[in-house]
């Protein structure tokens, strides 16, 4: 067992058993800190596939500014783990049932791939240099154009976290 | 690594993920579950781009092929974050109007 084999058992043991607690913890708090577990664990995947660049960019987005943002509107909500509404014990079956069968039938389905991701070679695709320069050259447009959309983002965000009655009120004053 | 442990270990987390939409109510943990789905297909993207990238690699030791899906990855995660703000500020807004974040109460539209 090489070394690589060795520490993709061993992340995906985390992602998967850290993706499992997320679903089945009571508190929601927990559940995020369990999902920053996740996706630790997919950054050190990012790594071990070459995607030094994506790793990196995978804890700061996601395991640092989303997951706080998650966290803070759990605080802001004052949530207990004895508020936590329950589903009935069919409808959890019936979820768990229909989620297995889809992975049954996806597993069933991709059984056959004779594919590897490779050895060892390094090229140094995932590194910023490189993604870097293919960024800025073939996909200016896009890279620009998600500015646009985080703008918009922003907007959406402030005008739905208003009260409705600051808004009717700054209607007023407008008009 | 041979490719399907790859697929096996996306398909895992995305089923999970789809476990989660269906058995929980809380609105902030179905979102959560949404983003464990994201990330599994992220996954799986950038294990292709690298099983594209070996092939590539064992024809010409200076391709630089396998680049644009790990932009491809990049640009999903810059669209994600966006989408977590919008969904998070639709969740506080709806905290604000029925004090409480459970899916079930949001049956207005049927009335």
């Amino acid at each position: 067992m090489s070394i690589n084999e060795i520490l993709f058992w061993f992340l995906s043991t985390i992602a998967i058993s850290g993706a499992l607690l997320v679903i089945f913890s009571k508190n929601p708090v927990h559940s995020v800190l369990w999902l920053v577990v996740v996706f630790f664990a997919i950054s050190g995947h990012y790594v071990l596939l070459n995607a030094q660049f994506l790793a990196i960019v995978n804890m700061i987005v996601y395991a640092g500014a989303i997951m706080v943002l998650f966290l803070f509107v759990i605080m802001l909500m004052n949530m207990n783990a004895d508020q936590e509404p329950q589903k009935g014990k069919w409808m959890k079956m019936a979820g768990v049932i229909s989620g297995g069968s889809l992975m049954l039938i996806l597993v069933a389905a991709l059984r056959y791939n004779q594919s590897t991701t490779g050895g060892e070679e390094e090229a140094g695709i995932g590194l910023i240099q490189n993604l870097g320069k293919i960024l800025f050259s073939d996909f200016v447009v896009p890279f620009e154009i998600s500015s646009v959309l985080f703008l918009s983002a922003m907007v959406g965000a402030v005008v739905l976290g208003k009260k409705e009655k600051e808004i009717i009120e700054s209607d007023t004053i407008n008009n | 690594m041979p490719i399907h442990y790859y697929i096996f270990l996306s398909l895992c987390l995305f089923s999970i993920g789809i476990v989660g939409v269906l058995t929980r109510r809380n609105a902030i943990v179905i979102f959560m579950c949404i983003e464990l789905m994201l990330n599994a297909v992220n996954l799986l993207l950038v294990a292709f781009s690298r099983m594209h990238q070996a092939a590539a690699y064992a024809i010409d030791h200076t391709s630089m092929a396998g680049a644009e899906a790990q932009l491809f990855v990049f640009f999903i995660m810059v669209v994600a974050a966006a989408e977590v703000t919008v969904g998070l500020a639709i969740i506080v807004m709806l905290y604000r109007n029925i004090h409480s974040v459970d899916i079930n109460f949001l049956n207005r539209l049927k009335h």
